[in-house]
């Protein structure tokens, strides 16, 4: 087994060629379609929220693709596989938290707003600082999330490409950026829509097809799976059971636990896409196939994770180069060879274009249609000025992306996923809740709780385990960390709640009775919104 | 060119409603009237039948979830009790996590079905909107 698990490293990044050519092949064919359906731009509707013309099918692919990102992919199968069962836990919280969006954001979010978090939280607040707020939550957390994946792309490019050096990963780095930035440009929401309609089809075909392969080569008996992953596993059996990863700090675990939940349906990126469908019942109907998407994913994940150790062993994926996101890549080429192991990078590359492109494409459009339209020229701008002004910002964040990016090559920034999700968590569920479903919400309550949500976030990241104190922190020489955990969402969350409640119960009573009237006509109701029913 | 007329055209009509969505007053003038629709019977019906159905539905899986949560960071011992094989609590209780979510998400379908999309049609119908 020690001679196969070398000689499967070694091999693995062996012919970069093949991987390169199925790259390109993907980018190649992607851009055309890009091109193609991408007539029309030059409209806000157009380039925001491509007309609301997908259907609900169509959409919840797409919504599955936003979540099918390289962290969620190789993440967790490399979870699986080297900690086992506490990989396993990880995963669903990233199925059950669209219930969240089914059931209490996306229909009303639908009905109520066009483009942005912003139309709907300033929908009967006064609008100038409520906009100035959401776009500075959506441009934060598109960032941070930006970050998390195009620092992931560096070590990804070094598994597949088999490209050692610094500065090589720098240069595929910002490859992989200008790509994004290319795709944001050329395709607007349409164009990212369908790459992520594309990328997310062959990344659930790849999956089940493996998936029944596996199954089928341990005769569809998931205990024997089981039975020689706890054999090729230096933690044997304790893999099967909770612990291995969290066990340490367990409230640390119930907080990201708690962040994921609540955040995933609260990313700026999610909500943005339930504008591309014409109505509510679209947005239903899109949650629906996002939900059977998402548990299928990551019921095959399951099956991958625990195969990848039990065909590959931990030690030969937290030696290769990506270290655990390599599981499912090695495990491709354990059982299909180069042209598998080709075939499951170039989804991978995909994934992470893809999804890097949608929130470029969402922090653009909230700062073009929040900060300058709505602000700068008070809602009377024009919609070409406007777009072009969304172009500027993808690119200007695209560039910042990319330098971040290789800033942090190398570095351990998993835990920027993980911030993303509690910032959302804290600033934009706790304000869009109040919104749509408590009347006296005003606009001091919407100020506290995103800015409460936001800095209290940042505040406790600064002063956690992650930044300062510990052997993998980013500063692992200083110690200025008071705050023992790494997931602030267990403190931040709540407080954002409450921050909320008291601004508005201080604040003056009731801002635009007339506004506030329509806006909870139309959220359950959708009249008003000038939307098919 | 006929492209570039139709692009304008659509600059219009958005251009419109950009600014009613900063003209609260004009637009509460010209639009449906909201305050007759909220205060409908029919309204009324819909608001409850979508707050009785949404709220405790959040609830129960919002803690049987961080009951799940709990489980695994506090009960190591009890999630790692064998049942078939080496399947074992904590794997089955995970999984069932996926099946509660997928009947949710079914069982709130047909309630919209069944409940919200007739009232909602209501509200339409006695709202005088075409639906």
């Amino acid at each position: 087994m020690t001679t196969g698990v070398l000689a499967a490293t070694t091999a693995v990044g062996s012919n970069p060629v093949m991987n390169l050519g199925m790259f390109v092949g993907f980018v190649a064919i992607t851009l055309f379609i890009v091109h193609r359906v991408s007539s029309g731009n030059t409209t806000t509707a157009g380039y925001y929220a491509a007309s609301g013309q997908f259907t609900g099918g169509q959409n919840g692919i797409a919504l599955s693709g936003d979540f099918l990102s390289a962290a969620s992919f190789l993440g967790i199968a490399g979870g699986i596989a080297v900690h086992g069962y506490d990989g396993f836990v990880y995963s669903v919280g990233w199925v059950v938290a669209w219930l969240v969006g089914l059931l209490l954001i996306a229909e009303m979010l639908r009905n109520t707003g066009r483009f942005t978090m912003g139309d709907v939280l300033a929908f009967r607040m006064r609008q100038r600082p409520v906009r100035i707020a959401a776009a500075t939550s959506t441009l934060l957390i598109s960032y941070v999330y930006l970050l998390a994946q195009i620092a992931g792309a560096g070590g990804l490019v070094s598994l597949l490409l088999n490209i050692t050096s610094k500065f090589g990963q720098s240069i595929a780095i910002a490859v992989a950026g200008i790509l994004m930035i290319l795709y944001v440009l050329i395709g607007g929401m349409k164009g990212t829509t369908w790459v992520q309609i594309i990328k997310a089809t062959l990344l659930l075909l790849c999956m089940a097809l493996i998936t029944v392969f596996l199954l089928g080569r341990f005769g569809f008996d998931f205990s024997t799976i089981l039975g020689q992953a706890t054999q090729h596993n230096k933690l044997g059996s304790a893999i099967l059971g909770p612990g291995t990863l969290y066990g340490k700090n367990k409230l640390d675990f119930v907080s990201l636990a708690l962040a994921l939940m609540l955040g995933i349906c609260s990313l700026p990126h999610v909500l943005m896409r339930f504008y591309t469908v014409p109505n509510a019942k679209h947005v239903r109907r899109s949650l629906v196939w996002a939900i059977w998407s998402m548990v299928g994913f990551y019921f095959c994940t399951l099956v991958v994770g625990y195969s990848a150790t039990a065909l590959v062993g931990d030690d030969a994926i937290v030696h290769a180069p990506g270290g655990e996101n390599s599981a499912a890549p090695l495990l491709a080429y354990a059982i299909g060879g180069s042209v598998l192991l080709g075939l499951v990078s170039a989804v991978a590359f995909a994934t992470i274009l893809a999804v890097v492109a949608g929130l470029t494409l969402t922090a653009s459009v909230s700062f073009a249609h929040d900060v300058y339209a709505s602000i700068l020229k008070r809602g009377i701008s024009e919609p070409r000025k406007e777009v072009r002004v969304a172009r500027l910002t993808a690119v200007t964040m695209g560039v910042l992306a990319i330098l971040g990016g290789i800033l942090v090559n190398g570095r351990n920034v998993a835990f920027l996923v993980a911030l993303a999700l509690a910032l959302a968590a804290s600033a934009n569920l706790s304000t869009l809740l109040y919104s749509l479903f408590w009347k006296r919400f005003n606009t001091p309550g919407a100020l506290a709780s995103i800015y409460v949500g936001l800095g209290s976030c940042m505040v406790l990241i600064i002063f956690s385990p992650v930044v300062s104190g510990s052997s993998t922190a980013i500063f692992p020489n200083a110690d200025f960390h008071w705050f023992p955990l790494s997931n602030p969402g267990i403190v931040s969350i709540p407080l954002s709640f409450v921050a909320g409640w008291v601004a508005t119960m201080l604040g003056s009573r009731g801002e635009n009775p007339a506004k506030q009237t329509e806006m909870e006509v139309r959220a359950l109701t959708g009249i008003g919104s000038g939307l098919p029913t | 060119m006929a492209l570039t007329t139709d692009a304008q055209g659509r600059h219009s009509a958005m251009y419109e409603q950009d600014q009613h969505l900063f003209d609260a007053a004009e637009y509460a003038n010209q639009g449906p009237d909201f305050a007759a629709i909220r205060s409908g019977a029919e309204f009324g019906v819909l608001r409850r039948r979508l707050r009785r159905f949404i709220f405790p539905m959040s609830a129960l899986f919002m803690g049987w979830y961080m009951t799940f949560v709990l489980l695994a960071a506090y009960a190591h011992d009890f999630m790692a009790t064998p049942v078939l094989g080496l399947i074992n609590v904590g794997m089955l209780l995970g999984l069932s996590q996926f099946v509660t979510t997928v009947m949710i998400m079914l069982i709130y379908c047909r309630y919209a079905g069944r409940k919200l999309d007739p009232a909602l049609a209501a509200v339409h119908a006695s709202a005088g909107v075409s639906s």
